[in-house]
């Protein structure tokens, strides 16, 4: 093993002093000169055609500059979307969810444009709108595209937008011959990323081209977007990235930016669009889901085979939607060794807030049903939910799906560790219980990351990446992984993250992929360094030619001692001139008869345990203690691991306990905004304990893997089957609301007063 | 029943503006601000102090939190002109003499931080509950953090960053009547 100075520790947060003295700037606090503030008007029914816009009211106000409608832009309307280009500029013709944008004022300041926004007068047609999968797959369903393409290029016949299986062995015979069969359907909600800083973004126009300053977490994804909705070059849209208050998955794709961006070229100024937190709630939302599971077992409780039919629910628009169903599809087995399998899943528009990847991208609602599913069966063959875990967990090395990446870590140990933690089998209260799941997904595949390290005449060193930092700490990894590779001390790197124009590309800010993927390419990138400052030593003699170099303490190692990289520097390139320049790329394995592209660059895997008390007067869950193992390979830093993994949990007791969007018949979003719409505050922790698996066995540096969306996926059915254990009842929609438990109690004539 | 008195002044409050004095960050400040204009609003784009967060904007966020006459406030729902006369502390009022707050650096060190959307609301909360209580227990802290939401962190190590901070507060007063 080697010995490490700066990797696996816990090295303070590269921009933790600006973040606890309110430094650190958003974009929703900066400013131009000359700038416009955009503010929208948003549509007030799921789905209406609209008859007029009446803006003169608004045009005439001091101050306002431009009021737009789709009818203002140019015809057909300018669309976009990071797979589908289906999402207008405004809404054309037809609204299609609640809170749609359809105009946008742009003025001179923040207030006019708010009070013109309330001058706008629309007429609507209120047209039948479809909120739930049922609804949207019925024969006559309303078409939210009709006309549009499907994921295959097809024309949209119905609002199935994508469609995708997977298979191995035969399903249908291991049916015919199996005898435990289990058969079950599972919700999951529509969730809201909830993070605390509000969408904003600031677009100003740039030689010929455009510039945007966003909270975005693919600053490429979105520079490619709009490229090609409003028709311009990849050079000519310049993306700068600014540090995000939280992304989650909601940052992860364009969504105001291309409107900000055909705002600032058609007006010639800098324009604002900046929005409180309730317009995140008409903006971004994770997929809802229906997952039918069969899940055939032998006498011994190991699967025989999986079917599995999952309907995603999108919102009016595709996003990422469709690669989101594809690639939680492409894992509807889970984590287990599964002979036969068969899924199908499928990605269904409505009349609702357009969904997007959130932290886990698609696998939580999987994962709550294969979980779900792996408790039923324990309490069918009497096996405990533990014991009947292990026995379908595949060995290190282990194929689980074929043709992908084999099992690659110790997870029977995790599984095992993860009961230990949370007290397993030790003996408990009456109304307690404890459950354990297992969660997993995959990071991007066959993806690229680029970096670009940049070492000073002072030694000091600059390295540029197109990752965005959100909070999950990548600049502070990125910078103990280079001083690790570079032998200068951490605090000598600064980390120049997220502008299209500085940094070389990289795919996104997601899947848990940057510590794999830009690590290495920052990797590379420094040891691209070393390299040409070790031809640069043998070029003047300080080794020889023969000689390999060796580095230490920001020096190399000469014949006459040690030679600073700066002193080096300055004697090949003169005092004025000092700069070279290293370059590193990461590209995973591409494979092109793989259904998604690529294998898996390794498996991102969590064990969750819970243990609950519930209230059966009442139905009210109190999770007293949450137990997350995770596979990380080596924990780059491990406070920010752990700090991450914890976060990730409670997001996960979120949508398991309270959180939902609610739609009413004719599509109105009912609790748009945090008043209403409640996720876990202070008061509503548990203790939470954390432990990272160490093996050093991960294809990143050092041996680590990917982390930070796994801990959100299997929250939901531990605790599930934590409230199972604790009263005996089995529920299958989330959130598990005390008025669910309540009345799940109350139909099993388990309810009543506590102790019974 | 108006008196001829507060009849100018609620005439007063329908013009745009209004002059207040107040005590900001320990420094006398005097401002005309709008009758309309939050505090948040006022600390942000007058005042230049972008610590203070904006994010719900109807004071169920925390993120604007500001500590008003000893008590944390959501300044996006306190209008300006309320603070005339008042002493207001913001996040850039902690550190002193570029010295970290206690509390501060006990956010970083617990792990406390990750997108800092909500840092600063947090970190005044719990100056707030500090001043009032030197000695809270771990359901104190929660209860004064209840108003502040947060989706990273998960709360554990913010709760824990405020009860180490609290410690470390007593042992300095504590050394200070000493000395």
């Amino acid at each position: 093993m080697t010995e490490v100075e700066y990797v696996g520790k816990s090295i303070r947060r590269a921009d933790s002093v600006k973040k606890v003295t309110g430094a650190l700037e958003y974009t929703i606090d900066s400013n131009m000169a000359g700038m416009l503030h955009g503010k929208l008007l948003r549509s007030a029914f799921a789905r209406a055609r609209i008859i007029s816009i009446d803006m003169a009211g608004a045009q005439q106000m001091p101050g306002v500059v431009a009021v737009l409608t789709a009818s203002e832009l140019p015809q057909p309307v300018p669309r976009f979307g990071p797979v589908i280009a289906d999402q207008p500029l405004l809404a054309s013709g037809e609204t299609k969810y609640h809170g749609e944008p359809i105009a946008i004022v742009l003025a001179n300041d923040e207030d006019t444009a708010a009070a013109a926004i309330r001058q706008i007068r629309v007429e609507y047609e209120e047209l039948p709108a479809v909120c739930t999968v049922a609804d949207a797959l019925r024969p006559d369903a309303p078409l939210l595209h009709p006309g549009g393409k499907r994921h295959d290029g097809r024309i949209c016949d119905s609002n199935v937008c994508g469609e995708f299986e997977f298979k191995w062995g035969d399903v249908d015979q291991a049916k015919r011959e199996c005898a435990r069969i289990i058969d079950d359907v599972y919700s999951f909600p529509m969730i809201h990323h909830h993070a605390l800083e509000p969408l904003s973004c600031i677009a100003y126009p740039m030689d010929g081209g455009v510039a945007i300053k966003s909270p975005i977490q693919s600053p490429f994804i979105l520079q490619r977007v709009i490229a090609s909705c409003l028709g311009l070059e990849l050079s000519a849209v310049r993306v700068i990235a600014s540090d995000i208050g939280g992304g989650f998955g909601g940052r992860g794709y364009p969504k105001l930016e291309p409107l900000a961006a055909y705002s600032a070229m058609r007006t010639g100024r800098p324009v604002k669009i900046s929005t409180s937190l309730d317009d995140g709630f008409f903006t971004v939302r994770r997929l809802a889901a229906t997952v039918s599971i069969q899940t055939g077992f032998d006498s011994e409780g190991r699967i025989v085979f999986q079917d599995v039919k999952a309907d995603f629910l999108m919102g009016a628009y595709a996003d990422a939607c469709t690669r989101i169903v594809q690639k939680a599809g492409f894992l509807g087995c889970g984590l287990y060794r599964t002979p036969n399998a068969r899924i199908v899943s499928r990605a269904i528009y409505s009349n609702t807030v357009v969904s997007t990847a959130c932290r886990g991208f698609g696998m939580p609602q999987l994962v709550w049903a294969i979980e779900s599913q792996m408790n039923a069966a324990s309490r069918l063959l009497k096996i405990d939910p533990l014991e009947i875990r292990l026995r379908n967990l595949p060995a290190r090395g282990e194929v689980f799906v074929p043709g992908d990446t084999p099992a690659d870590g110790d997870w029977r140990e995790g599984l095992k560790k993860a009961a230990a933690m949370v007290g397993w089998g030790d003996p408990k209260k009456s109304n307690v219980g404890r459950g354990i799941a297992i969660g997993v997904k995959t990071p991007i595949p066959a993806s690229v990351s680029n970096a670009v390290a940049k070492l000073c005449a002072d030694g000091s060193v600059t390295v540029a990446v197109g990752t965005t930092e959100m909070g999950q700490g990548a600049r502070t990894v990125f910078a103990q992984i280079a001083a690790e590779v570079l032998r200068i001390p951490v605090e000598q790197i600064k980390v120049i993250m997220g502008d299209t124009t500085v940094a070389p590309f990289d795919l996104a800010t997601a899947g848990s992929r940057s510590t794999v993927t830009m690590g290495t390419a920052v990797m590379a990138a420094c040891e691209d360094l070393l390299i040409q400052l070790g031809a640069i030593a043998r070029e003047l003699g300080v080794i020889d030619r023969e000689e390999d170099a060796e580095f230490a303490n920001a020096t190399i190692r000469g014949h006459q001692g040690p030679i600073s990289y700066g002193e080096l520097l300055k004697q090949y390139l003169g005092t004025l001139q000092g700069e070279i320049v290293g370059r590193g790329m990461f590209q995973g394995e591409k494979d092109s008869s793989h259904p998604l592209g690529g294998l898996s660059d390794f498996w991102e895997v969590v064990f969750t345990s819970a243990e609950v008390e519930v209230d059966r007067a009442t139905g009210k869950v109190a999770v007293r203690k949450l137990v997350n193992v995770s596979e990380v390979g080596l924990a780059i830093n491990p406070l920010q691991a752990r700090a991450q993994e914890e976060g990730g949990l409670i997001m996960g007791l979120g949508h398991t306990l309270m959180e939902e969007l609610v739609y009413d018949e004719s599509g109105k979003l009912l609790n748009a905004g945090p008043l209403d719409y409640r996720i876990p505050t202070a008061m509503d922790i548990p203790t939470i304990e954390t432990h990272l698996m160490e093996n050093r066995d991960g294809p990143g540096p050092f041996g680590a893997k990917g982390i930070g969306e796994g801990p959100v996926i299997a929250v939901a059915p531990a605790i599930a089957d934590a409230v199972y254990d604790a009263v005996g009842v089995v529920i299958k929609d989330l959130p598990l609301t005390p008025e669910r438990v309540w009345s799940a109690l109350n139909a099993s004539g388990r309810g009543g007063k506590n102790g019974n | 029943m108006f008196t001829e008195q507060n009849r100018n002044a609620g005439r007063a409050m329908v013009t745009d503006s209004i002059a207040i004095t107040f005590t900001l960050n320990g420094a006398t400040t005097s401002i005309d601000v709008s009758c309309t204009h939050t505090l948040a609003k006022v600390l942000r784009e007058q005042l230049g102090l972008i610590g203070t967060k904006i994010s719900c904007e109807q004071g169920e966020c925390g993120a604007c939190t500001v500590i008003v006459d000893g008590k944390a406030v959501n300044s996006c729902i306190v209008l300006a002109p309320e603070v005339d006369g008042c002493e207001v502390l913001t996040i850039e009022g902690l550190a002193q003499h570029g010295e970290l707050h206690p509390i501060q650096t006990a956010f970083i060190e617990e792990g406390a931080v990750q997108c800092g959307y909500c840092t600063s609301g947090m970190i005044m909360s719990a100056k707030a509950l500090l001043m009032e209580n030197s000695d809270p227990t771990d359901l104190d802290i929660r209860e004064a953090l209840a108003g502040n939401l947060c989706r990273c962190t998960g709360y554990q190590r913010i709760v824990r960053a405020v009860s180490s901070a609290a410690k470390k507060l007593q042992t300095v007063d504590a050394g200070s009547m000493k000395g």
